[in-house]
């Protein structure tokens, strides 16, 4: 899928650009003519000149972008949505006629959740395909490993996952959720809804679930007057809760707030579940679980839950019915979608528009353009770029069934500001 | 083993294996490769360090150790803390809670830098730290160990338990050590700009110097009565212990050795890749350098540096044409290589090219087991049985 003529160690590729700079010359006014006489799209796409000044990988006829996620590892599993939902946006884009006049390509990497494998193919897409923007990244390990590179070399990353904030780049626009924006408004919804005003805490161990849960503990305690019976973190890949599932069981917690992630997830549900715990009298709010991850659960190890996420495959709008339909056709009936996926998928959409605005490829121009920029027909309804380069977007509720579907019980009434910073919270 | 009339540590092909190699390295490749692809052939060679380790070690020594990611991560971590103190000045950090100190302290609610990171301020200090603590660790692990005569595979998976304990340690402490995420965004080395194209030029170079100095160390040691000591010890263990030697005390040396090595190249990849993370400490990435060491060869010392740079080559470059079925191709890889030449890349230089190069670069077919290697080659008649294979 990449191009291959990049790989060889052997040649100079300065001296091969060089080669193909001469060899291209010829061409140039053939391009230029055949734009003019035979395609109506080419002739009102804006010079390639004046649209890319900064030497990106953007033809007459093309413009590349760099897919980079794990498709190998043991992230693969969660990655793989979002490449599909990107390989779906891109597609749909080049259907209504591409970017500026101009077809997207797309150059594919494996990060093999590996960070400084992700490091080093950011790298690549930057530097040797210069490609136009970067779709990718999920762990926020990877995107840390990224951030220098893409700062450094001037690229522009679309990052889906919703995550811990603390984090404001110009290289990068942040299309899933910031901690705040999926944690404070369901815990409202929990201690109104619920009489939540005990909570158990449950994280695994590494960055995102330490800083939603600090963030989670201040509101508690202080908005809502509520009190934190327990806080317990567990390795990546834990697969023993036994303990913890026992002092829940002695604590007795109105609500457990569980941000467990990956393989972690089946074995802490399950054991719940073995333990008596039944989640029909037992609130349980997660804000890790999504469609993708039941998959792995099992639905009736998970049903009742409540999950906290911007974005349900069961939203019922136009849009998500047409993005739902479509991801079905291009990836098989069997897939499902999670809020992730469809972050994603907002990615390729979100650039074209703020290449557009811009009138331009160029980096700077789409990293001050961006802001402002409306998406009417995303899937989890209206979304719009915050100058500080993530998206206004609304806090919804599901509860599990036992299908592996959610349904929505609550939603903000409005887009809630996206504050990666927040002030009260650290 | 012993050439007579040899009075200096590097025979004839050694030495010119060396230059041979410093040729490639020095002119070749910096000239063949544009500065994107110099920078990778800059970070597999921070592997190289690890593998030159190895081959003391496990090739020479027969103590096959599956936990040399631990002691690169050592070298690379201190390197970064001290990288990551200089890039968290006051002025850099001030949107902080705590303004200067590492920002994924802040994130974890520390207020104070700990004590253990104030030492790294100094860069005279990180540069000892770099060789001497994992020196230190790899001593104290290895005298536990080899005085009570541990050895062979159950050292091995005490190794490898290491070097998980490890990263669980840094994964769980994540506001001392940065966690799953690692040390990121490192910016300066002494106020030098270390992300400049211009800085990775130099940094490789760098890299290459002190790649070729330890391959010299390793030259001598291996040549030194020391060398032939260890190669004894791997073949024989009790012969050498009823000659009265102390044996213990040979193997912790070897092994602290493959330890600072391995460091080095730890802190030459911080220095250059940029950021350090629990990813180069665990199980997977120590295995994956012991596969350098085996395709290399692991009786040869040049045999390993061409190794580590032939399978990361093959990684990266099968990785960018088939991102979903490379990992199939380098296990293909692999398991043809240890079939078909369990010596490695040398051994089938030793077999089949040396031998039509003239008497400078082969040995005459002798009955006697041969353990010394040539470069870039190895032995090709039968290879001692390792101790820890």
């Amino acid at each position: 899928m990449s191009s291959s003529d990049d790989n060889s160690m052997k040649f100079s590729s300065t001296r091969r650009k060089l080669l193909m700079g001469i060899a291209a010359m010829p061409a140039i006014p053939v391009l230029a003519s055949s734009g003019l006489f035979s395609t109506p799209a080419l002739a009102q796409a804006p010079a390639t000149s004046a649209v890319n000044t900064t030497g990106l990988a953007v033809t007459d006829t093309e413009v590349t972008v760099g897919i980079l996620h794990s498709v190998t590892g043991t992230m693969a599993i969660s990655e793989t949505g979002s490449v599909q939902a990107e390989k779906l946006a891109i597609e749909q884009i080049n259907a209504m006629g591409g970017v500026l006049g101009r077809k997207i390509k797309y150059i594919q990497e494996d990060g093999a959740s590996d960070w400084p494998t992700f490091a080093e193919k950011a790298k690549k897409l930057l530097v040797n395909d210069k490609v136009a923007a970067v779709m990718g990244c999920w762990t926020s390990a990877s995107r840390k490993a990224v951030l220098p590179v893409f700062e450094q070399y001037n690229g522009m990353l679309y990052y889906p996952t919703f995550y811990e904030g603390l984090e404001q780049s110009k290289n990068v626009i942040y299309t899933g959720q910031e901690a705040t924006q999926q944690i404070l408004a369901g815990l409202d919804w929990v201690n109104k809804e619920k009489g939540g005003k005990s909570f158990y805490l449950i994280g695994s161990d590494y960055i995102w679930p330490r800083t939603s849960m600090k963030i989670a503990r201040k509101h508690i305690e202080a908005k809502l007057g509520g009190k934190v019976s327990g806080e317990e973190y567990f390795p990546l890949g834990h697969t023993q809760f036994n303990s913890v599932i026992n002092k829940i069981k002695l604590t007795k917690p109105d609500v457990i707030y569980a941000a467990v992630v990956g393989g972690s997830n089946v074995a802490f549900y399950k054991q719940l579940k073995a333990a008596g715990i039944d989640l029909s009298k037992q609130t349980l709010l997660t804000i890790s679980v999504t469609e993708d991850e039941i998959d792995g659960i099992g639905g009736e190890n998970f049903a009742n839950a409540y999950s906290c996420m911007k974005y349900f495959q069961s939203l019922d709008n136009p849009n998500n019915k047409d993005f739902v339909a479509a991801f079905k056709k291009m990836w098989g009936e069997k897939t499902v979608i999670g809020d992730v996926t469809q972050a994603a998928y907002l990615g390729p959409w979100l650039w074209k528009m703020t290449v557009e605005k811009a009138g331009s490829f160029d980096i700077d121009k789409i990293a001050e353009a961006s802001a402002g920029i409306e998406f009417t027909k995303a899937p989890e309804g209206y979304v719009k770029i915050h100058p500080n380069h993530h998206l206004w977007s609304k806090t919804r509720v599901g509860q599990a069934q036992l299908d592996g579907q959610f349904k929505v019980v609550f939603e903000t009434p409005e887009l809630i500001e996206p504050d990666p910073f927040p002030k009260g919270y650290q | 083993m012993t050439q007579s009339g040899r009075t200096f540590f590097l025979r004839p092909r050694d030495a010119i294996g060396i230059v041979i190699l410093a040729v490639l390295l020095l002119v070749i490749l910096p000239l063949a490769l544009d500065n994107f692809r110099l920078q990778f052939v800059g970070k597999y060679l921070t592997y190289a360090f690890v593998a030159l380790g190895l081959v003391l070690c496990w090739g020479y020594a027969g103590i096959l150790s599956l936990g040399q990611g631990v002691f690169f991560g050592l070298g690379g971590y201190c390197m970064a803390m001290y990288l990551k103190l200089e890039a968290s000045s006051v002025e850099n950090t001030k949107i902080q809670s705590t303004p200067g100190i590492p920002d994924f302290m802040d994130w974890n609610q520390i207020t104070s830098l700990p004590w253990f990171w104030e030492p790294f301020r100094s860069f005279g200090f990180t540069t000892l730290a770099v060789i001497v603590v994992p020196a230190i660790f790899a001593f104290i692990v290895g005298f536990a160990m080899f005085k009570r005569r541990v050895g062979g595979v159950y050292f091995a998976i005490i190794t490898q338990a290491l070097a998980a304990i490890l990263t669980i340690l840094i994964i769980g402490q994540q506001g001392y050590t940065g966690g799953i995420n690692g040390i990121t965004d490192l910016r300066t080395l002494h106020g030098w700009d270390i992300r400049t194209d211009s800085a990775k030029t130099v940094l490789y170079f760098v890299c290459v110097g002190l790649l070729l100095a330890c391959i010299l160390i390793a030259y001598f040691v291996k040549s030194s009565k020391l060398g032939r000591i260890l190669v004894a010890m791997r073949d024989k263990e009790d012969r050498v212990r009823f000659s009265g030697y102390d044996v213990a005390s040979f193997k912790v040396f070897v092994f602290c050795l493959a330890a600072s090595l391995s460091a080095i190249g730890g802190a030459m990849f911080t220095l250059q890749v940029g950021f350090m993370s629990p990813s180069f400490v665990g199980i997977v990435p120590s295995i994956e350098m012991v596969i350098y060491t085996a395709v290399g060869g692991r009786l040869s010392i040049l045999g390993a540096i061409y190794g580590t740079l032939l399978v990361n080559w093959a990684k990266t470059s099968f990785s960018e044409s088939f991102p979903e079925l490379w990992l199939f191709g380098l296990g293909g890889l692999f398991i043809a290589v240890v079939l078909l030449f369990p010596n490695g890349i040398a051994g089938l230089w030793q077999t089949y090219v040396a031998p039509r190069l003239g008497p400078l670069f082969s040995d005459k077919p002798k009955a006697a087991v041969r353990t010394a290697a040539t470069p870039p080659a190895s032995p090709s008649g039968p290879v001692a049985p390792a101790a820890a294979e």
